[in-house]
């Protein structure tokens, strides 16, 4: 790519019924955008909706083209641009599991403790953490337990909300 | 069960009729025939029985473009839905309104691999503007008014509504169409006033006005095409047109500059490239039109007018976007316009037509009808003094003669000109007339075809003979693949590969066997009886004309070129066209 990309993080207020997921997955993938990652559930049980979070990158212009492509597919109630509507918060979730003894098992602990990453399954030779935050926060902690015996790493992808009272 | 439920295949005729359809261009299979078997005990619909799945869909998108209304396809699962998705995909590009019921196998068996069976929304969903898989009878009514809402609001386009046949068996209650909105779709109508105001300044300030107008209009409805009229009158501004969009502007206007684009005339691409405010109507800035994006109208403001948010800065910036429909946005612009009393500076306004008027001097549609073989520009020319005053209907398949029927025929109405645009789908002309027919029985419908497009849906002769449809087939035969043959000449060093037609069946023969008429022309002195006599014929006719084989298109925009760099004739230097532009479609 030639010009500048940009990371979105669009937030999409779908139907929950059969297929939206695949018609928002083939827009991407049958017009060559990028999912960096890509988040849904159910959100409202009465209407029977579901929310779905996707960071992307691309051009403006493709930005631009993506929202308005999601804009038109029929079950869908709204798309926000997080990143141009003003401030939210992003979070992601990951679950890491990592195996070892001895020094590197306590050193694991100790960083955990400073990430504020929780331990929700312990074994004599392995953790597992749940740690919530940035993305870029969970990029160094796995990076981190990388040579602490990082054994494998389950990740949420971007769940992310607009700042104040208003919805989407 | 309450006595008022219907079975679902009685649910889908009902509908049906309450949507106010009179035609179903279909095809049975074992998955639909509970629906056949509602059919077989009515009379408010008819049903036409095509030869190939994909005819139904051509014929139902024809009989949509020339109605204004949605045309209906009911095939059967598997065989009969994945031969329906070459039509789909033509009405999704083209943005025609078709509604297609597809047969699915038993919902037990879904994805059993059952006899028959094919993940038909799985495989529709990119070629479609939605698609149903309906689960429930309960639901089926819901949904059959939906698809009417989805695919004849906003853009219009083709919905598929997979019935699996337990649904079709199983009672459900029947509901009305409701004019209560959709929950989720609700495409924006009118213009952003402030939009429109602004594009009226701008309009008024130009210097180099340009309408730059498409298939919007015609999808808009006659009123748009009345609007349009009006505000290029009030204007004095000229306009040219797409492929899709020819007719809804008279094409024998003084103000009309002929079709724009790859085959476009001289002057319209010269105007585009050097026009200042450039009011895009309804059109698209496809790469047909554009040629090479980065030399593409650099000198000009842009206001762009489309039902389509997703349209508006797709391929090309513009700088007064204005999503809505084109009547609703024209009806405001030109309220705008009249009550500020508007109008273009004169001076500006008369040299711009005097730079028109020079371009218009290359007459860039000039041919040499010479004394021994029919030039098709020459039989189009002829058809064109045939058909005028009468409302003929025209459709056409894909290649140099779909590109001689836009140049060299005129168009006076919205809804007569039905072409593959988007697409380029061959095998679309006979279908498609067939649809008009079915829609205009008392009016000529014309099919300007080519050998090799004709014999991609020739079976739907005997569909024109079973309903006593009196379509002209008006066959330009090259015996190439033409437009195959001049991208082979211009890109390939006249290597003709594969683009001979070779073996061409004896067309009156296939014409005697199907039960029909034909005619034929070998000489340029016998054109003008033939189209008298194929205009004559009370039934369906193939008139046949052997027309020059080597007739190249012309204008061309070579691909890779920029808009300005036509080439208009094969005595002009033939430019050398670069690598980039080789790998260009
Ligand atoms: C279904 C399909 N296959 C292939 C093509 C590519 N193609 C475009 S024009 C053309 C040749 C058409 O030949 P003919 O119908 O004889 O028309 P002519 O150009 O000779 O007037 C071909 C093969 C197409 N447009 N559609
Ligand atoms: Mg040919």
């Amino acid at each position: 790519m030639d010009k500048m990309t940009e990371r979105h993080t669009i937030g999409v207020l779908v139907d929950n019924e059969a297929g939206v997921l695949a018609r928002v997955v083939g827009l991407f993938s049958g017009r060559g955008y990028n999912i960096d990652s890509l988040t849904v559930a159910v959100v409202d049980q009465n209407d029977d909706q579901s929310r779905i979070t996707i960071v992307t990158t691309g051009t403006p212009q493709v930005i631009e083209q993506i929202k308005a492509q999601l804009g038109r597919l029929v079950p869908v109630h709204g798309v926000t641009d997080l990143t141009v509507e003003g401030p939210h918060v992003e979070r992601e979730m990951a679950l890491v599991k990592v195996a070892g003894s001895g020094e590197t098992r306590v050193e694991s602990l100790r960083i955990a403790d400073i990430f504020r990453a929780r331990v929700v399954d312990s074994t004599i030779t392995s953790f597992v953490f749940e740690i919530t935050g940035s993305t870029d926060k969970i990029n160094s902690f796995v990076g981190l337990m990388r040579p602490l015996g990082l054994v494998d790493v389950s990740r949420t992808g971007v769940v992310a909300i607009s700042r104040g009272d208003k919805p989407m | 069960m309450a006595s008022a439920e219907l079975t679902g295949a009685e649910i889908v005729l009902k509908s049906l009729v309450d949507q106010g359809v009179k035609v179903v261009f279909g095809y049975p299979g074992g998955s639909v025939l509970p629906i056949y078997d509602a059919f077989f005990e009515q009379n408010k619909i008819k049903h036409v029985l095509v030869r190939h799945e994909q005819g139904a869909v051509h014929a139902a998108e024809g009989y949509a473009r020339s109605t204004g209304k949605p045309g209906v396809v009911l095939v059967t699962s598997g065989p009969g839905a994945t031969n329906a998705v070459t039509g789909l995909t033509d009405a999704l590009m083209d943005s025609i309104p078709v509604i297609c019921l597809t047969g699915q196998v038993p919902s037990h068996l879904i994805g059993t691999d059952a006899f028959q069976e094919a993940d038909t929304v799985g495989i529709t969903r990119p070629c479609t503007k939605h698609n149903y898989l309906v689960k429930d009878t309960a639901d089926l009514a819901r949904i059959m008014h939906d698809a009417f809402y989805v695919a004849t609001n906003g853009r219009p386009g083709p919905v598929v509504v997979d019935l699996p046949k337990d649904i079709m068996i199983n009672t459900g209650p029947y509901v009305g169409p409701k004019r209560a909105q959709h929950s989720s779709y609700k495409p924006q109508v009118k213009g952003n006033l402030a939009a429109i105001k602004e594009a009226v300044e701008l309009i008024a300030g130009a210097k180099k006005p340009l309408f730059y107008t498409g298939g919007g209009v015609i999808n808009s409805g006659p009123g748009a095409s009345t609007l349009l009229r009006e505000f290029v009158r009030q204007t004095s501004a000229p306009i040219t047109s797409t492929l899709m969009g020819l007719g809804a502007f008279p094409s024998t206007d003084e103000s009309f500059l002929g079709m724009v684009g790859m085959h476009g005339n001289y002057e319209a691409n010269l105007a585009m490239a050097e026009c200042d405010v450039m009011i895009c109507v309804g059109a698209r800035f496809d790469d047909r039109v554009t040629g090479r994006l980065d030399a593409f109208a650099k000198k000009s403001k842009k206001i762009h007018i489309d039902i389509d948010p997703s349209s508006i800065n797709k391929n090309v910036p513009v700088d007064i976007p204005i999503v809505g429909d084109v009547g609703h946005v024209l009806e405001d612009m030109i309220k705008v316009w009249k009550s500020t009393a508007r109008k273009l500076d004169k001076k500006a306004n008369d040299s711009w037509w005097a730079s028109i008027a020079k371009w218009r001097e290359k007459d860039c549609l000039k041919y040499f009808q010479g004394k021994d073989i029919a030039k098709p520009q020459y039989v189009l020319e002829t058809l064109q003094k045939a058909v005028d005053g009468k409302d003929a209907y025209v459709t056409t398949d894909v290649g140099q003669h779909q590109m001689w029927a836009a140049q060299y025929l005129k168009f006076q109405d919205p809804n007569r000109w039905m072409t593959s645009g988007g697409l380029g789908t061959m095998g679309y002309g006979l279908p498609a007339a067939i649809g008009v027919q079915m829609a205009h029985p008392k009016s000529p419908v014309v099919c300007v075809t080519g050998e090799a497009s004709f014999m991609m849906n020739i079976q739907e002769l005997s569909t024109a003979v079973q309903y006593r449809l009196p379509v002209k087939i008006l066959l330009l035969n090259n015996r190439y693949m033409g437009m195959v043959r001049q991208w082979q000449e211009l890109l390939h060093g006249n290597r003709y590969s594969e683009s001979y037609m070779e073996s061409l069946p004896d067309f009156a023969k296939v014409a005697d066997a199907f039960g029909l008429d034909s005619l034929f022309a070998d000489h340029p002195d016998q054109v003008e009886n033939l189209i008298a006599d194929m205009m004559a014929c009370e039934g369906p006719v193939i008139a046949e004309v052997m027309i020059d084989q080597k007739e190249n298109c012309f204008p061309m925009i070579p691909s890779g070129a920029a808009h300005y760099e036509m080439i208009l004739g094969p005595n002009d230097d033939q430019p050398t066209v670069s690598a980039k532009g080789a790998a260009l479609v």
